[in-house]
């Protein structure tokens, strides 16, 4: 192909910006590549991986028990009002868990894991790198992109899911204290409404989606901070875009993986 | 300070070059270091001496030339050549890069665990203190590098290069920051390093004191070349106008 040449004297293919994000683009490619690589190859970072999966999993579950919560209750008291001028509020179960299950559990908790979580593994890969720590481990015989990366990017992968049902599940609960509240629903009979909607393949998509977040979570974290430069104003750059770019895919995800679950339902 | 020339090479670089962009950093550098020798690597800020020294270590790609570190080409190696001869050097930072995440104690670990697996806990927690006592910190053991002061974190810092009884030890300005008393200790564990484990080290330093009392040679590196070598008499002997000056600046109030 032609290459054209700027003002400046740089070689472009089709404009410096489309360029840039190609490249980008390709280094992220070669990054995802890199981890498969390294996460199948021996030895494997056991305790490293562990210590992350606490780090993202438990350090995160207030913030997911009380966003799952409030969602729960307030999306409760939100929907009785249009139900009940159908007169179909004993269906108010099935609606929430619908929409808990199978769209706000997962979107919800992976848009605060990605704040809190993103912006956590940027900031920290960010400071290493800009403070040559990486590099320091590089130097001490350790391979860094699997010590830091890899068990990042693991522990996200799996623990994403587990907050995911986690949250869902929390949510439930919200909802149910406000309906036996209001329609002194019995919790036996509040869960024979709530699961009469929900499938299987409701749960395992959500589970799908989640993984699929999680994963692009650590990525996007990774990808940043690891590549940080700049000093101290590289870190926080690092850690922005990490949330920023990882929110901008998981909607991007989310509306391709509804338009496949739904084609097969 | 007798040079023998008997004794094997450990580093040996040849006409090595290095470029960021148009900005050329190192244009031809030649350089030999003997089994057990100390070299002082001067020049001013921003001569490339870090980069230097990350050549060596494999942290960067050198452009050209051919850079040998006990007898293996270290931009030509496999991965896992390189990480097997990272663990025979040791790489001190100009800025520590000490682990902000962890203690002093899993900070000095990290590179035992990682490299010497059939270690015990009470192996491991000997070499710590026997270490952290040689950079004379013991009291330090289980504090955060953030509560260090700089001169306490560049110890630690070299510490924990010295932790793997390394062949080659790396020293980037060990002693810049430093008041005068922690500097002096500091070279008398450069030099004492150097006769107990046989190291060969390159010290990158701004400190005459520094190259005069830890080296055998001193190299002075002026627009990415060496501009003199020898030993610290026959550089700063010579009539050379930048040796002098650096002569001249560390040196004049002492006259
Ligand atoms: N990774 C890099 N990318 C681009 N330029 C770099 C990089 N590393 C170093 N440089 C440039 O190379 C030159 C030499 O840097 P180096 O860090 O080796 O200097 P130095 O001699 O160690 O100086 P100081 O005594 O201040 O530490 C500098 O101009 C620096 O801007
Ligand atoms: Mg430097």
């Amino acid at each position: 192909m032609n290459t054209k040449t700027d003002s400046d004297g740089k070689k472009y293919l089709f404009s410096r910006s489309l360029d840039t994000i190609f490249l980008a683009v390709n280094n992220v490619f070669k990054f995802i590549g890199l981890f498969f690589k390294e996460a199948f190859t021996a030895p494997f970072e056991w305790k490293e991986t562990i210590n992350q999966c606490f780090n993202v999993g438990f350090k995160s579950l207030p913030l997911v028990s009380l966003t799952g919560f409030i969602i729960g209750i307030v999306f409760t008291k939100q929907s009785r009002p249009s139900l009940s001028t159908f007169g179909a509020s004993s269906w108010l179960p099935s609606l929430i868990s619908i929409a808990i299950i199978r769209a706000l559990a997962p979107l919800v908790t992976a848009l605060i894991a990605a704040g809190k979580v993103g912006s956590n593994i940027g900031a920290e890969l960010g400071s290493m790198k800009v403070t040559e720590q990486i590099d320091a481990m590089e130097v001490s015989a350790t391979n860094p992109f699997k010590y830091l990366v890899v068990t990042r990017v693991i522990a996200t992968t799996f623990m994403m899911p587990v907050l995911v049902l986690y949250s869902g599940l929390v949510g439930m609960l919200g909802s149910f204290m406000n309906i036996h509240q209001n329609e002194q629903t019995s919790f036996s009979a509040f869960i024979k409404n709530a699961f009469s909607t929900i499938s299987f393949l409701d749960i395992n998509s959500s589970i799908f989606k989640a993984v699929c977040y999680g994963f692009t979570i650590g990525v996007a974290g990774c990808y940043q901070g690891y590549y940080a430069e700049n000093g101290t104003q590289g870190v926080g750059k690092a850690a922005n875009t990490a949330v920023v770019v990882a929110m901008f895919l998981i909607f991007i995800e989310e509306m391709i993986i509804v338009q496949f679950v739904n084609s097969i339902r | 300070m007798i040079k023998n020339d008997s004794k094997p090479t450990v580093i040996s670089i040849k006409n090595l070059k290095k470029s960021f962009g148009s900005l050329k950093v190192l244009d031809g550098v030649n350089l030999n270091i003997k089994l057990g020798e100390n070299l002082a690597v001067l020049g001013k800020s921003g001569s490339g001496k870090s980069v230097l020294i990350k050549i060596i270590s494999g942290l960067l790609k050198p452009d050209a030339g051919t850079v040998e570190v006990l007898g293996l080409e270290v931009d030509k190696i496999s991965t896992k050549e390189l990480r097997t001869l990272r663990s025979k050097i040791g790489f001190s930072f100009q800025n520590s890069a000490l682990y902000d995440s962890m203690t002093v104690r899993e900070n000095l670990a990290f590179p035992l665990i990682r490299n010497k697996t059939d270690l015990s806990k009470s192996e491991i927690q000997h070499a710590i203190e026997e270490v952290l006592n040689q950079v004379g910190l013991p009291q330090t053991i289980s504090q955060m590098p953030s509560e260090l002061s700089g001169g306490q974190r560049k110890r630690i810092g070299i510490a924990r290069t010295l932790i793997l009884k390394p062949e080659i030890m790396l020293y980037d300005e060990p002693t810049a920051g430093l008041d005068p008393i922690t500097s002096s200790e500091i070279n008398s564990l450069i030099k004492k390093v150097q006769t107990q484990y046989k190291t060969s080290s390159i010290i990158i330093t701004h400190d005459l004191t520094c190259a005069k009392n830890t080296a055998d040679n001193v190299a002075i590196l002026v627009n990415g070349k060496f501009l003199q070598s020898g030993s610290f008499e026959e550089v700063f002997k010579s009539e050379n106008e930048i040796a002098q000056s650096f002569y001249e600046y560390n040196f004049i109030n002492e006259k």
